[in-house]
């Protein structure tokens, strides 16, 4: 399955790791930090105005 | 119906709510379907060998890193004009997607020239302005961090947003303005003899829309956080207030 990549075959794997590894994480800590927000913001507004 | 109801920040997550699922399902298709195809099904190229394949992450994160920008520079000329919030906070939630496409259009191609230029750097003129667009990438970031008054951080940002565009713009046409440097010329291009091979162009196209959706699918939702983050500050400061 894995194609014939010869000698540079670290070269294009280590571009495809750093790559896809910056992608994963960019998307995880998007999605963590709208979760923690979206939390954030739903406890203040359940608290209400105080008076 | 206007563009402009979606200044409206209640109507802007409504909207990225419908968008986000599909948006996202479709970037991660072209992503799949792209880098599959470009990686296992395309053959190598008869000078660069197998390091070829590195094309389908360079070239769209390139893109993206420019684009990104420019995507920033139009909402912060909004922001200017018609002091929309959201346009503001989508250049905000924009930025660090852009940064991250930039490291890894600059991280792919260091990988690749080292085996093909004998060299990881050169102060070529698309590495150089690509590397200060990104020093900019990390300075506008910065700055919104450093500013504790939205309104004051979202104008200060657009002025630095309009002037590193020429970097942005620079990076783009630099191998045109000067006939020296390691880079080649775009990848691809309307003249057959200048544009890539059918073999590669195709899946080339199709990761370069899945790079696309990501970033639309990422922005959609950073700038529902944002728009969120921003409320929450504000009924804080509202709390606290009373």
């Amino acid at each position: 399955m894995m194609p014939e990549l010869g000698k540079y075959a670290g070269t294009v794997l280590s571009a495809y790791a750093v790559s896809l590894v910056l992608i994963v994480v960019l998307v995880a800590v998007s999605l963590w930090r709208a979760r923690r927000v979206r939390a954030a913001l739903d406890r203040v507004e359940k608290r209400g105005p105080r008076s | 119906m206007s563009l402009w109801e979606y200044a409206n920040p209640v109507k802007f997550i409504r909207l990225a709510d419908r968008m986000l699922p599909p948006v996202a399902v479709l970037a991660l298709l072209c992503l799949v379907v792209g880098l599959v195809w470009g990686f296992f099904f395309t053959p190598d190229d008869y000078r660069q060998g197998s390091t070829v394949k590195i094309i389908y992450l360079h070239v769209p994160s390139a893109l993206m890193a420019i684009n990104a920008w420019l995507m920033m520079l139009v909402a912060s000329l909004i922001w200017i004009i018609r002091r929309h919030h959201v346009s503001a906070l989508a250049a905000r939630a924009a930025a660090p997607v852009g940064a991250t496409m930039t490291v890894i259009a600059l991280a792919t191609g260091a990988i690749w020239g080292q085996p093909m230029w004998g060299t990881w750097w050169a102060w070529d003129p698309r590495l150089t302005s690509f590397l200060i667009l990104f020093l900019f990438y990390l300075g506008y970031m910065a700055l919104w961090e450093a500013i504790e008054s939205d309104d004051t951080a979202a104008d200060l940002t657009a002025i630095l947003c309009l002037v590193g565009s020429v970097f942005a713009i620079l990076s783009r046409y630099a191998v045109n303005f000067w006939n020296q440097g390691l880079h080649q010329g775009a990848s691809l291009s309307m003249d057959a003899e200048e544009n890539v091979a059918d073999v590669f162009w195709l899946p080339l196209l199709v990761c370069m829309a899945g790079f696309v959706l990501l970033f639309l699918a990422l922005v959609l939702l950073r700038t529902q956080t944002e728009i969120r983050a921003r409320r929450t500050r504000a009924l804080i400061a509202r709390e606290r207030a009373a």
